[in-house]
């Protein structure tokens, strides 16, 4: 079955590396059903039109707008959220780095922008700094804390170049 | 509007002054408890909105009371329990929360070291505390932890201080990381857009075509799912189990109303500016011996009406049980909003229970309010369950309170050595607060929707003497013998306005920064070295030399299609000092590459949340000089979506070095809001330095300086 679902039928991926399935209403968005029934909160609404990034998941390790992405196009599909690249006990090197740099200021965009940093690295493990704005430029701060961003993916570069 | 706005308009003057907050929240339990097992909490009245207050203000405590950072616990505000400390706003929490915080904390560790002198017999001097832990000479006599008894803490504040002197702080001062960053980074629930209740009812409002609209009917038609229309006069919602189902719902409402609509909105911006009937003040006038004058500048100055435009979208949850309301909100005053929601819903505020939880940032007075009572009357519908209500993209871009739109115009007069002997200066705009709780009419939008309506009042300008608003920053900081400026307030409001980030500051600092700039010029100076000519203010001066020094200013050579400007201000002539070489380039439009910031707020709690803050502040600026309109027609705001309104983006945000002067002795200062008017006056002036073409109309697009270059060239 490719997306031709019946209503309200159940839906089958993988999540954060373990099986997940829903249920999702028709209409209804990836960003729905993993922020709904599936209960996380590492994606965010931002905007609903592709536009800021606060949504930003990865979809067999591309990223890809949650917001948009009809929930049935994860179906048989490995969906990546901020929650699956590492947890306070075992942390992402990008989370690490976030948390050196102090990173942030009020936080809503540092979900979907870890989410296309943890991307970038994965393709090149040693960006530059353009090659780090060109992948965030998808994703709205409005704190003002990009200089931050930008130190804090290129230690996290530097740390997973130093332990692979 | 905060607390020093409270104080300077209610005479509370019966009972001795106590440092900030305290003065008007006097028992010590209302602002930290001791337990037993080794932690405290501490119970602030002001919010985190992104800022980093509740790290900081963790710290002061931490360190009057002699404890590790880490046993420090901060308690989320809310009614009726925490302090209440008006507004989390003007940068004033460190002050007003922050000092309320030392003084309290240095107490309750007084108030127990006389208990473990009393019980051990040890004399008071000779007890030391470390990590909370009491020792006497002969080693531990006891700890807050042993002694932690409420009632101990079940007292007022007394006056005279026993907060450490600068010399022995060592964790107020050091950068503590963050204490909201980790959920942050780790993508916990921690925002009010992630709260989860058993049995919550997701709700989104259905908005009218016009910003002044009236119900007339809904077209029949069938409601995805378990949907519902909750409607009261001519507010329009929709509640459902699921969200993706009531944002379906949400839509086919939107189809199927129908509305009287009305045009109300203004031509133009500064067309409105110009024409609306006004009330005008003075905000200074005085006159000094002072030389003749040889010549006279004019300059006007414009911008916009520009948005908030948080990243997440307004939201909030509502519950009735009975007559009782329960409401989850990010707003900035949850006193205040409870306030208004009293006056909005008809019932008493101790029926009312408002909880804060953090929001995206907000940079001021957005939708957050609103949205609490936009919750609260559509769970009217659902007696009993929380509803949670999210704004769209296109709400928070065009239905919340906007900064005004602001017309500044000076005229300077300079001798024959090119010194400012006069400067008259005019500020026009709209109100900058039209915050809940300060009206005997309520503020939040449903209200001019709701069966039994109201309008809301036009938005006011708080005095001076609390930081004011559009006059905010309107009074230059230089040497000027003869000095006028006034006020003219626009008293109707077809397009809301509110405070936002600087209030008033960003157009008035542009337009004086602007205009020392063209009489630096006038005479041959430097434009740094003309103002620390004109300015006596040796920390401002201090600033300015900083901030020179990072940028090279003095080795600065002119390059093609590049230019450097410089901007100065103490926000609001009482805050932090900031000042912000830019440095520009001119390409399809202006770019920002460069910013080097000097600030001083004199002690530093956190020297990196100081550091973090005034750069933020500072690319808001970027963003608001060169990108941000908020546009509309005669029915409704067109700027709606990120296309339409546009902030700065990651490829477009410029290179910043910040130093911090140290100053530990001197009283501490806000600093989110330090940044962002200097680094906008920096870039007009980087701007007239690549292109000779002064920046007199923000945004600073490629478009409107060509208008400017077509009027320089014609007129």
């Amino acid at each position: 079955m490719d997306n031709g679902r019946d209503g309200d039928a159940m839906l089958a991926f993988t999540l954060n590396g373990e099986p997940a399935e829903g249920a999702p209403p028709e209409g209804a968005s990836l960003l729905h059903l993993l922020r709904g029934s599936l209960g996380l909160s590492g994606p965010r609404f931002g905007c609903g039109e592709e536009q800021c990034g606060a949504c930003m998941v990865l979809l067999d390790g591309r990223p890809g707008y949650a917001c948009t992405l009809p929930a049935e196009a994860a179906a048989g599909r490995a969906v990546t959220t901020v929650e699956g690249l590492g947890t306070p006990e075992a942390p992402h090197p990008l989370q690490a780095a976030f948390l050196a740099e102090q990173a942030g200021q009020c936080g809503f965009c540092l979900s979907g922008i870890l989410i296309s940093a943890a991307a970038l690295l994965q393709a090149n493990p040693d960006p530059d700094e353009a090659a780090i704005r060109a992948a965030l430029e998808p994703h709205l701060c409005r704190c003002g804390s990009h200089n931050r961003i930008l130190r804090a993916v290129q230690r996290a570069a530097s740390m997973m170049r130093a332990a692979p | 509007m905060n607390l020093a706005y409270v104080q300077a308009t209610s005479g509370d003057g019966d009972k001795p002054r106590l440092p900030g907050s305290l003065h008007v929240n006097r028992r010590l339990d209302q602002w930290l408890r001791i337990h037993a097992e080794g932690l405290v909490t501490i119970t602030p009245g002001k919010v985190e909105l992104g800022q980093g207050i509740l790290t900081a203000l963790a710290q002061i405590a931490a360190e009057e009371l002699d404890i590790a950072f880490a046993r420090v616990r901060v308690q989320a505000a809310a009614t009726p329990a925490s302090p209440n400390e008006a507004v989390t706003s003007g940068s004033l929490s460190v002050q007003e929360s922050g000092m309320a915080l030392r003084h309290a904390c240095a107490e309750a560790r007084a108030i127990h070291l006389s208990v473990a002198a009393q019980r051990s017999g040890v004399k008071l001097e000779a007890i030391r505390v470390e990590d909370g832990s009491f020792l006497g000479p002969e080693g531990p006599i006891g700890s807050y932890w042993a002694q932690a008894d409420d009632a101990l803490l079940a007292c007022e504040a007394s006056p005279g201080s026993r907060a450490k002197p600068p010399a022995a702080r060592r964790i107020a001062g050091s950068a503590a990381p963050r204490l909201d960053l980790p959920d942050k980074v780790f993508g916990a629930a921690r925002f009010i857009q992630d709260l989860r209740l058993p049995g919550m009812l997701h709700a989104r409002m259905v908005r009218p075509p016009a910003r002044r609209a009236r119900f007339t009917a809904l077209r029949d038609g069938a409601l995805p799912g378990d949907a519902r229309v909750v409607r009261d006069g001519s507010f329009l919602a929709v509640l459902a189990s699921e969200e993706a189902i009531a944002e379906a719902a949400a839509a086919r409402v939107t189809a199927r109303a129908e509305w009287d609509a009305e045009d109300t909105l203004p031509e133009s911006a500064e067309a409105w500016l110009r024409s609306a009937p006004g009330e005008d003040s003075v905000v200074v006038d005085r006159t000094e011996a002072a030389p003749e004058a040889a010549a006279t500048l004019h300059a006007r100055f414009f911008r916009p009406f520009v948005a908030h435009a948080s990243i997440g979208t307004c939201c909030a949850v509502a519950r009735w049980e009975g007559d009782q309301l329960e409401v989850w909100s990010h707003s900035q005053g949850i006193y205040n909003l409870r306030a208004d929601l009293a006056k909005a819903l008809r019932v008493p505020e101790t029926q009312i229970l408002v909880r804060h939880i953090e929001g995206a940032g907000c940079y001021g007075h957005n939708g957050a309010d609103d949205v609490a009572l936009d919750a609260a009357l559509a769970a009217r519908a659902a007696p009993g369950l929380p509803v949670r209500l999210l704004w769209s993209r296109a709400e928070e871009l065009g239905w919340a309170p906007f900064s005004s739109a602001m017309l500044v115009e000076i005229e300077a007069e300079t001798d024959a050595a090119g010194d400012i002997v006069a400067w008259r200066q005019q500020v026009t705009s709209q109100g900058h607060s039209s915050r809940p709780g300060r009206n005997p009419k309520p503020t939040l939008l449903a209200v001019e929707h709701v069966a039994d309506a109201s309008e809301i009042p036009a938005a006011i300008n708080p005095p001076l003497a609390s930081g004011g608003g559009a006059q905010r920053n309107a009074v230059p900081a230089y040497r000027i013998p003869r000095l006028q400026v006034g006020l003219r307030r626009i008293t109707a409001m077809p397009v809301r306005s509110s405070a936002l980030r600087g209030l008033g500051a960003p157009t008035n600092v542009l337009a004086i920064e602007s205009v020392m700039d063209e009489l630096a010029a006038k005479a041959g100076a430097d434009p740094l070295a003309y103002r620390l000519r004109h300015l006596d203010d040796a920390r401002g001066q201090a600033v300015l030399r900083a901030a020179a020094e990072l940028a090279g200013w003095e080795t600065r050579a002119k390059r093609e299609g590049i230019g450097m400007g410089i901007g100065y201000a103490r926000y609001k002539n009482s805050g932090g000092w900031c000042a912000v070489v830019a440095e520009v380039a001119a390409e399809a439009e202006i770019v920002c590459r460069h910013l080097w910031i000097a600030g001083d707020v004199g002690e530093a709690i956190n020297p990196d949340g100081i550091a973090n803050q005034y750069e933020g502040g500072a690319i808001h600026g970027v963003s608001m000089a060169l990108k941000e309109e908020v546009r509309f027609d005669r029915r409704r705001v067109t700027s709606d979506t990120w296309e339409a309104y546009p902030i700065l983006r990651f490829s477009e945000v410029p290179a910043v070095e910040f130093r911090l002067l140290a100053r530990p002795e001197e009283p501490p200062l806000g600093a989110g809001e330090a940044a962002l008017a200097p680094t906008i006056a920096a870039i007009a002036n980087a701007i007239h330095d690549a292109l000779g073409v002064r920046p007199h109309r923000m945004p600073f697009t490629a478009a409107n300086l060509a208008a400017e270059m077509d009027a320089a060239g014609g007129g």
